[in-house]
């Protein structure tokens, strides 16, 4: 009994991948099939684990992308220098099996009734999660006014497009696209910074503060974070998930 | 390399205490800041996880792995507390 409730609780598992989806030229979504799973709520985690044929394993922690209810997805880019991403974006394919565990997390998520308006704030792919977050919003009919300003290198680079784009969705887009920018490119081109956190972020008011989800890598959110508290938002209704090419 | 936050160790910290404990609020002994968890400074390349306060900077918590045993230090929790 006691192993059976550890298990349940948090357990290494087998996960086959049901499919690979191309994003970008670095970026794969891959589709998991997980016998167990307990289902998640949007901005959750899952642990990865892979092991080596001498027996030396590498986990890294990934932000599930798709909404509850879904299939479990992540959304991987592949880093130059790392030991986990190349493998998982150039490597797997359909019918290999992966070890994760989780959901994981507790912090950066957000329930249709946790209500809004929502501000995301995404750098690269920083996405992933708050992706999980409108799907949810989608599934579920919600009609959360939600912004999204999403900070990309180049047009090539922004991860999940198509969907985004989709007006039917209702949700607000703002691109900004920091090194490159297509010909004829009306939308932003520089890095976020107060000028057009202010810009784009709704305004902090007192009676209805909006919730904010900032994800991207640390000095992005650094930046973000500190720029919507400076605008007025309440610091408990900021929240903040920083990720970098680290591993444990 | 750039820290991390809280959110990073979400794995681990439910390997070691066997519940979710990124929301779970923490006290810093030092300055008495007191945040969620996943707000917190995380170093992952250190010798093991570092954890410091976001006030102070001083070290909250260190999880080392020896031989498949996780050695978790809360030295500088002056009070751990989950909502639920």
């Amino acid at each position: 009994m006691a192993r059976t409730a550890v298990r349940g609780r948090l357990s290494w598992q087998i996960a086959t991948v049901d499919g690979v989806v191309v994003e970008t030229a670095r970026v794969r979504t891959i589709v998991l099939g997980v016998s167990e799973w307990l289902g998640h709520r949007a901005g959750k985690h899952l642990d990865v684990r892979l092991t080596a044929e001498d027996g030396y394993r590498a986990e890294r922690e990934y932000s599930i992308a798709s909404a509850p209810g879904e299939p479990v997805a992540i959304t991987v880019e592949r880093l130059g220098d790392g030991e986990v991403s190349p493998y998982l974006t150039d490597e797997l394919r359909a019918g290999h099996e992966i070890e994760v565990r989780g959901p994981i997390g507790g912090h950066f998520v957000w329930d249709v009734d946790h209500g809004g308006p929502l501000l995301l704030v995404a750098g690269g792919s920083g996405i992933v999660p708050l992706r999980s977050m409108l799907r949810h919003r989608r599934r579920s009919e919600s009609d959360v006014p939600v912004r999204l300003l999403y900070s990309s290198r180049a047009i090539e680079e922004v991860i999940y497009r198509a969907e985004l784009d989709d007006r039917a969705a209702g949700v607000e887009v703002v691109y900004t696209l920091t090194r490159e920018q297509p010909p004829g490119w009306a939308g932003h081109a520089r890095r976020v910074d107060d000028a057009l956190l202010e810009e784009v972020a709704w305004p902090a008011d007192e009676a209805h503060p909006p919730l904010a989800f900032v994800c991207g890598p640390t000095s992005f959110v650094e930046t973000v974070a500190s720029g919507l508290v400076s605008l007025g938002y309440p610091p408990a209704r900021v929240k903040t998930e920083r990720f970098g090419a680290t591993g444990r | 390399m750039e820290p991390l936050d809280g959110n990073a160790i979400g794995g681990l910290l439910l390997e070691v205490f066997g519940v979710e404990m990124t929301s779970a609020k923490g006290v810093c002994a030092y300055c008495g800041a007191a945040g969620e968890l996943a707000t917190l400074v995380v170093y992952l390349q250190a010798p093991g996880t570092v954890v410091r306060c976001r006030g102070c900077g001083n070290v909250l918590v260190v999880i080392v792995d020896r031989r498949g045993v996780k050695c978790v230090d809360l030295r500088g929790v002056a009070a751990l507390d989950r909502a639920d």
